[in-house]
């Protein structure tokens, strides 16, 4: 019972705020009750009041049911964490504030209910919810070309989501038909190897497309530069992650010959996602899309770990890694996006060259955003930091030198390059916004109130707490 | 209560109230709607008191019983479905009849617009017919009752030219399908010496090899089925008979004519693609018109700018949809797979959910603007903020998004194509992979409008003229999506 409330505690309230209750104050109550649910959620995950169950399609063989591991709390823990963020630091523009609040809660609502869900159908059902919230966001209040923007998302989720469907549904067919995640696992051994690669393929690129897996990326960048600030930082935050989430979940355990095969080409990809893209990440001229680009080069990490477990499916360092860097980087990107929104309100752009001098003005503004850079980075003592060492570390699990260096371990190598480039351009972003003379834009700027620092200290805390005790997220994986 | 009573009421009702029509006071017509909704109300409530004859008895011998005329299977889902349609129908004409008496000779009075609701049950009374046949000729002969009254309907307008024009298309088109038909009807005659639909069956079981004269007959069948449904290569009259109709005539064409057709279509084909010897020529010609109609459908209605039309196409990419249940034919339910024709059933009750409601809106737009352009939609949320909720959870289900109603029958189909590819039919692939690119599109066409009513300013301030009728049925219609959505075994539960 206790999920089914976590889920529609959001759900209800979004559709409060349409029917006409005060949409502030009913998001940031309804998004304070799911962080405390949350947390209590983390203590006590393997109580079994977590569990429910409904039948809705018996013909199909498909059940509302809700559970808990360790993954999910997680997972679950990251986003009611994000929500309350998000609903917290924006400011709805004059006269959209229902579609406003009731969005975050929507995202977040249909976010929490894919992680919570054990039946492959509302697994991919709740995801959903988030397209249509999105695309009005993005098209009523987005910025730049916002119009053509909130189209290529939609289309390119849409699309995403079809092939996954698609392989999610073949799945369901090749494990006999149930859509119970116990009942696939019991059967999936009984797969045929070269069905498992042709599920794999689907399933790679249907998360693929919705993780912003190189080359099926270029709706993100634009789409969380354009958005506004909370339902940016929900999606890079918290909605990728099913993505990965799903990854984990279903392709990884039941596939593992298929993900096997893909492996080689998995590594080449995820290298586009972290040089690729981190090159045009250097290149940006604006901090929106420039933490966009790096929202999507830091999925590169994640698959690295992924592909480890792939290539080595014993690998017991992988899957946690995963799990603790999807969680860094979803409080580290939400927290940046979060800021930038409030320094744009604050000088009225976000063009870098337009930029500087800020820290003088606003010196906690610049240290929690200087904070939350130095995660992205990969900074020791925060909770990135964790994450990508144990991702390094997966590269090389049950390496044997006389067999040389196999494909995982040269991507390794190579990914290593990745955190120069984040240093690159995060640093550069940090100098030249908070430091050196005042310029025009930010001579009249003023220090954010504390209200907008409230959400940005919750995110830190969090960011801080796994960096220096990973075994907050580690033990709840045993 | 012998089934066939249901058929009886209905016609005899229309034909009484068509007579009773000529000595109404030219003013108060719309008595007359109220009188149809009565009837088809009361013909509703009598499918719960529907049998079929014992077995053993009198009546069951008698040829009508055992050559014509059946209610096994889906026959009453069917005729339930058809009669909430007819109803909605005419409700819709109620709201619409403003526009209907514009355009007939005598201009802006209730003159000459009461025969339009008799007609409506007669035609229903051809179609509740239709989907009872077990016989090619009553096929025929419900086919012909119905289409014949569309005639009129379609034109109904008759000062208007694009109704008129759209009346001439159909007239011709319809007359060359029910030539098609008739033509295969000789065909599987002539080769099958039976023209009883069990008959062809236990014919089939004798066969060997598949008789070609047999499949060419069995394709023209299929032709004039595609007609009805408007499946390509057969949907070309489909966006300018729905343009230029009535909008009333066009939701009904759309929603029930397309259902009787499927309908029809699972009842012929049946025999056909139960047979392993004409199973894979049978799936294939389906696989090829299922593909075929997501191409043409979903991609000519990304360019639509008119929303008639648009939901002209939408309605052939839905019949592509559901063409592919029975390319990928189950003819018996298994632990996690219902039947081809459960999946039918389904599809097409959620479609009329969905696209009744659309055209209620329409129907609204269509007063206040004077057009059905998709501007007229503009800023729609500004003007009507509660329709609108409802218009965009009504278009997110026709767009096949997860949670509404909608998305069943695409998952429905989308799985018996992959179980079809499992169990080794290679040509599903291609029909999924048109499906990834029909979804798409579907996804475009659709958040099209969601785009112009909520990103777009408004056209003018003044509300939007939407009747009491109108609201109730499109805040329903989204309640129920919803519901059905979360929970639709409710609606499974009829089909089996």
């Amino acid at each position: 019972m206790g999920s089914l409330v976590l889920l529609l505690i959001p759900i209800i309230a979004a559709i409060a705020i349409i029917v006409g209750s005060p949409a502030r104050l009913t998001a940031v109550i309804s998004a304070a009750a799911s962080l405390v649910i949350g947390l209590y959620m983390a203590f006590t995950h393997t109580c079994d009041c977590w569990n429910f169950t409904a039948s809705m399609l018996p013909a199909l063989g498909i059940h509302l049911t809700l559970g808990v591991d360790g993954m999910s709390t997680i997972m679950v823990l990251l986003s009611v964490i994000v929500l309350f963020a998000a609903v917290f630091t924006g400011k709805s523009p004059e006269g959209h504030e229902k579609l406003y609040y009731s969005s975050s809660l929507f995202i977040a609502g249909g976010a929490i209910g894919a992680f919570l869900s054990q039946d492959v159908f509302f697994f991919y059902a709740f995801h959903e919810l988030a397209l249509i919230p999105t695309f009005l966001m993005i098209g009523m209040l987005g910025r730049g070309d916002r119009k053509a923007i909130a189209w290529r998302v939609t289309i390119f989720l849409a699309v995403g989501s079809m092939i996954l469907l698609a392989g999610l549904l073949w799945l369901v067919s090749a494990t006999g038909g149930s859509f119970a995640f116990s009942d696939i696992a019991a059967n999936a051994a009984s797969i045929a190897p070269a069905t498992q690669k042709g599920i794999a393929a689907l399933l790679i690129v249907g998360f693929g497309t919705l993780i912003s897996l190189f080359p099926f990326h270029s709706w993100a960048a634009p789409a969380y530069a354009s958005a506004p600030a909370p339902t940016a930082m929900l999606h890079a935050g918290v909605l990728k992650k099913f993505g990965l989430y799903g990854l984990l979940r279903v392709a990884v355990p039941f596939l593992p010959e298929g993900m096997a095969a893909w492996t080689d080409i998995l590594v080449i990809l995820l290298l586009g996602n972290i040089l690729w893209v981190g090159y045009v990440t250097v290149n940006q001229k604006r901090l929106d899309l420039m933490l966009g680009n790096s929202s999507v080069m830091h999925m590169g990490y994640i698959f690295l770990a992924i592909a480890a477990i792939s290539a080595v499916p014993g690998n017991d360092i992988a899957v946690p890694a995963a799990v603790v860097l999807m969680f860094a980087h979803g409080i580290s990107i939400a927290m940046l996006f979060g800021l930038a929104d409030t320094i744009e309100r604050k000088t009225g752009t976000l063009e870098i060259s337009e930029l500087g001098g800020l820290a003088k003005k606003a010196p906690a503004l610049a240290f929690l955003f200087g904070l939350a850079a130095m995660a992205s980075i990969g900074l020791p003592g925060l909770a990135n930091f964790s994450g990508e060492v144990m991702v390094f570390l997966a590269g090389f699990r049950d390496y044997v030198p006389a067999e040389g260096f196999g494909i995982v371990q040269i991507g390794t190598i190579l990914a290593l390059w990745g955190v120069v480039i984040s240093a690159v351009y995060m640093l550069r972003a940090f100098r030249k916004t908070f430091q050196g003379p005042l310029v025009p834009a930010t001579e009249d700027a003023t220090e954010a109130h504390f209200c907008v620092r409230i959400p940005a200290i919750v995110l830190a805390v969090a960011l801080i707490a796994v960096g220096l005790c990973p075994n907050l997220l580690l033990n709840l994986l045993k | 209560m012998p089934a066939y009573f249901l058929e009886i009421f209905t016609l005899t009702f229309g034909i009484l109230l068509l007579m009773y029509e000529a000595f109404v006071d030219p003013k108060s017509k719309s008595n007359i709607a109220v009188a149809c909704l009565i009837g088809l109300v009361a013909a509703y409530v009598m499918i719960f008191f529907c049998m079929s004859p014992d077995p053993g008895s009198d009546q069951a011998s008698w040829s009508f019983w055992t050559r014509f005329y059946t209610i096994e299977g889906n026959a009453l889902f069917y005729k339930g479905l058809i009669l909430i349609t007819a109803a909605s129908v005419i409700l819709l004409t109620i709201d619409y009849k403003k526009i209907l008496s514009r355009f007939t000779d005598t201009p802006d009075t209730e003159d000459n617009t009461g025969e339009f609701y008799p007609l409506i049950l007669i035609a229903t009374t051809g179609m509740m017919w239709m989907v009872s046949a077990k016989d090619l000729v009553s096929v025929f002969v419900a086919l012909e009752l119905t289409t014949i009254t569309f005639y009129i309907l379609v034109a109904y307008m008759r000062r208007n030219v694009g109704s008129l024009e759209a009346g001439v298309k159909y007239l011709i088109l319809g007359a060359l399908s029910t030539g098609i038909l008739v033509y295969g009807i000789a065909w599987v005659y002539g080769i099958a010496g039976t023209t009883s639909i069990a008959g062809i069956g236990e014919f089939l079981s004798t066969q060997d090899t598949p008789s070609y004269g047999l499949l060419f007959g069995l394709a023209l069948l299929l032709l004039s089925i595609g007609f009805k449904v408007g499946a390509a290569p057969m949907q070309l009259w489909i966006p300018d008979v729905y343009q230029g109709a009535p909008t009333p005539t066009t939701a009904f064409l759309s929603v029930a004519s397309k259902a009787s057709g499927f309908a029809i279509a699972v009842i012929i084909l049946t025999p056909f693609l139960e047979n392993d010897v004409t199973h894979g020529a049978a799936s294939m010609m389906l696989t090829v018109m299922a593909c075929l109609t997501l191409i043409i459908g979903n991609l000519s209605a990304i360019n639509q700018s008119n929303f008639k039309r648009l939901l002209a196409y939408s309605s052939i990419a839905h019949a592509g949809f559901i063409t592919i249940a029975l390319a990928a034919w189950n003819g018996t339910a298994t632990e996690g797979s219902p039947t081809s024709s459960s999946v039918i059933g389904f599809y097409l009750a959620t479609y009329m959910i969905m696209t009744m409601a659309a055209f209620f809106l329409l129907a609204a737009v269509r007063k206040t603007e004077g057009h059905e352009e998709l501007s007229a939609f503009n800023g729609l949320s500004k003007r009507a903020p509660v329709l609108t909720i409802c218009t965009t959870v009504l278009l997110a289900a026709m767009a096949g998004l997860p949670l509404t109603a909608g998305f069943w029958g695409k998952l429905f189909v989308v799985k018996m194509a992959v179980d079809a590819a499992q169990a080794g039919n290679p040509a599903m692939w291609w029909v999924i992979g048109i499906v990834f690119i029909a979804v798409g599109a579907g996804f475009y066409y659709y958040f099209k409008l969601i785009a112009a009513m909520y990103w777009n300013k408004p056209a003018s301030d003044k509300p939007l003229e939407a009747s009491h009728i109108t609201k109730a049925y499109l805040i329903t219609a989204a309640v129920v999506t919803l519901i059905l959505g979360i929970y639709p075994a409710p609606l499974m539960w009829l089909l089996q």
